[in-house]
C-alpha cells in the first residue's frame, strides 16, 4: 500500500563548529503516515521536531536514511508538502486572500482557480469578510484559521503542522482544537502534526509517535482509537485520562524520573 | 499631525531670517559680503525670468540623473542579490566607486563625453546609484526569516522568493535609499553645472560670484534648497501613498 509518508532509518547529525565531534540530531528514525491517517509527533523541545520538518521538507538533507512521500523518495526535494508553521506566516503586504493565493500558486494551482477557492473557503469558514484586509488586523487565531486553510487547500500528497498553536492563550487554543478536527474530519487529508501538548495530540490523532530528547528517536507509538466524530467531550473519557497519563510518564525528563 | 511636524522647523527657520535681517541693518553690514533676506526675496522677484529658466534646467537634469540612478541601483542591487558570489566580489568595488573625487571625474567625464547634458547626468548617476544600492541590498538581505522558512517549506524558487517576498519587503529600505539619492542628485547637479556648461542654477552662481553679485547666488541656493526639499517630499509622498495603499484594504 502507497503510504502518504514514509520514513525509513533517518539519521541526521551536524558537523559541530567547536570540533566536539559531530553532534547527532536524529538517530535511526523510522515511521510512516497512511492515507488519510492523523499522525502526531510529540516530544521534548530541543528534540530535533524543527530538523525532522526540515528533512521532510527538502530543506536539509539527512546523513543517512529514506524519505518517501507518496510513494516517491524526495530527499532534497522541496515542494512535496503543505505546511503550516507555528508563527501563522503571512505576508504582511498581501490580503488575506492574496496570501491563500500566493500559497496555492506555489503549490501548482492556476491564478483563478486559487482565488476562487480561496474566496470560497474563506466564506465557509466565517472569514469571508476578512478577505480584502491586512493579516496585521486580523487576531492571532484568525491568522492561524488563515494559515491552516492556506495549508489544507494546497493540493499535495501530505500536510505538515508544525505546533501551530502553540502560540495562541490556552482558550484560543482550545477552539483552533476542535475546530481544526471538524475541518478535518471532513477533508480526511494526511498529517504530521508536531505538538508539546499531550491533550491536543490525543484530541487530534490517529497515532501519536513520542520522541525522546537528544538524539531523538521515537520511543513509543500509541494507537488513538477514538471513535470520529470527536469532541471536547473526550477530556473526560477516563481511557482518555490513563493514556495521558502514561504519555506525560514517557515524556518526563529523565531527573524527574527517579 | 502635519502641521505638528511642519510647524517648529517653519518657526526656526522665521527666527533666523528675522535675526539675519536684524544683523545685516544693524551692522550695516555690504550687500556684496551679505545681502539682507528681503533683498534676496527682492533678487528672486526681479530676475525671476531667468532664474526659473535655470531651475527648469537644473531639475531636468537632476530628474534624469536620479531617475537613471535609482533605476541601476535598484537593478544592480538585484543582481548582486540574486547571482551568487556576485556580492562578495562587486560590493568592496562599489565602494570603491564612492572614493573617486568628483572634482577629478567630473571634468574627465566632460573631456570624454562632450560638454552636453551626458557627462553631467552620467555623474550624477554615479552618485545617486550608490545609496540606492546598498539601502536595497540591505533590505533584500532582512527578510522575515519565518517567511522565508514558510516558502521555502512550500517549495518556492529562488526566483519566486525574490519577487514575493524579498524584494516586497525590500521596499522600505528603498525608500530610505531613494531620499537620500534625490538630496544628492540635487548637489550633484549644481556641481555639474558648474563645469563647462551654460545652463543651469549652478552656471547662474558661478556667473554671480564672478561679479560679486551675492544676492544673486543667495537667490540660486534659495531655489536650490527649495528644489531639493521638493524632491525629498515628492518621495515622501510616494512612500507615504505606498503606506497607505496598504492600509487602504482594511476598509474595503
Amino acid at each position: 500500500m502507497k503510504h502518504a509518508l514514509e520514513v525509513n532509518g533517518l539519521h541526521k547529525s551536524f558537523a559541530d563548529t567547536r570540533s566536539r565531534g559531530p553532534q547527532q540530531v536524529l538517530v535511526d528514525v523510522s515511521f510512516h503516515i497512511a492515507e488519510g491517517e492523523f499522525v502526531s509527533l510529540i516530544g521534548p523541545s530541543g528534540s530535533g521536531k524543527t530538523t525532522l520538518f526540515h528533512l521532510i521538507g527538502g530543506l536539509e538533507l539527512p546523513t543517512s536514511g529514506d524519505i518517501r512521500i507518496d510513494g516517491r523518495s524526495t530527499i532534497g526535494e522541496q515542494g512535496h508538502i503543505a505546511y503550516m508553521p507555528q508563527q501563522a506566516s503571512l505576508m504582511p503586504w498581501l490580503t488575506v486572500s492574496a496570501n491563500i493565493e500566493l500559497a496555492l500558486t506555489i503549490s501548482g494551482l492556476e491564478k483563478r482557480h486559487a482565488r476562487q477557492l480561496a474566496i470560497e473557503w474563506l466564506n465557509r469558514i466565517g472569514l469571508g469578510g476578512t478577505a480584502n484586509q491586512f493579516p496585521h488586523l486580523l487576531s492571532g487565531g484568525m491568522q492561524q484559521r488563515v494559515s491552516f486553510l492556506r495549508a489544507l487547500l494546497s493540493p499535495k500528497p501530505l500536510m505538515c503542522l508544525d505546533e501551530p498553536f502553540g502560540a495562541l492563550d490556552a482558550l484560543t487554543r482550545m477552539h483552533m482544537q476542535t475546530w481544526l478536527l471538524s475541518l478535518w474530519e471532513e477533508a480526511k487529508r494526511s498529517v504530521l502534526f508536531v505538538t508539546h501538548s499531550i491533550e491536543e495530540a490525543l484530541l487530534l490523532s490517529d497515532r501519536i509517535l513520542v520522541l525522546s530528547s537528544a538524539p531523538a528517536t521515537i520511543v513509543r507509538e500509541i494507537e488513538v482509537a477514538f471513535p470520529r466524530p470527536r469532541s471536547e467531550a473526550l477530556w473526560s473519557d477516563p481511557a482518555f485520562v490513563g493514556m495521558k497519563q502514561e504519555l506525560y510518564g514517557l515524556l518526563k525528563p529523565a531527573e524527574a524520573r527517579r | 499631525m502635519g502641521n505638528k511636524r511642519i510647524l517648529p522647523p517653519v518657526l526656526v527657520l522665521a527666527l533666523f531670517l528675522l535675526i539675519w535681517q536684524a544683523a545685516v541693518a544693524l551692522f550695516q553690514v555690504d550687500a556684496y559680503l551679505l545681502p539682507s533676506p528681503i533683498a534676496i526675496a527682492k533678487q528672486i522677484y526681479d530676475e525671476h525670468e531667468q532664474l526659473l529658466r535655470h531651475l527648469l534646467a537644473t531639475l531636468g537634469m537632476t530628474l534624469l540623473g536620479f531617475g537613471a540612478g535609482a533605476l541601476l541601483g535598484f537593478v544592480l542591487a538585484g543582481l548582486l542579490h540574486l547571482i551568487p558570489g556576485a556580492k562578495a566580489g562587486f560590493y568592496p568595488l562599489l565602494v570603491l566607486t564612492q572614493n573617486v573625487p568628483l572634482m577629478a571625474l567630473g571634468p574627465l567625464l566632460v573631456l570624454w563625453f562632450g560638454f552636453g547634458t551626458l557627462p553631467r547626468v552620467i555623474l550624477i548617476t554615479l552618485v545617486t546609484f550608490f545609496p540606492v544600492a546598498v539601502a536595497m541590498l540591505t533590505g533584500l538581505m532582512q527578510s522575515d526569516e519565518k517567511l522565508v522558512n514558510y516558502l521555502r517549506m512550500i517549495g518556492a524558487s529562488k526566483r519566486k522568493l525574490f519577487w514575493r517576498l524579498e524584494l516586497p519587503s525590500s521596499v522600505p529600505h528603498l525608500f530610505s535609499g531613494l531620499k537620500i539619492a534625490a538630496s544628492y542628485s540635487v548637489i550633484t547637479a549644481i556641481y555639474a553645472e558648474s563645469i563647462g556648461s551654460s545652463k543651469g542654477l549652478g552656471y547662474y552662481i558661478l556667473l554671480a560670484q564672478r561679479g560679486f553679485e551675492t544676492a544673486n547666488v543667495f537667490a540660486a541656493i534659495a531655489l536650490i534648497v527649495l528644489l531639493s526639499l521638493v524632491m525629498f517630499g515628492a518621495i515622501a509622498l510616494a512612500e507615504h501613498l505606498y503606506n497607505r495603499g496598504k492600509v487602504k484594504g482594511e476598509t474595503s
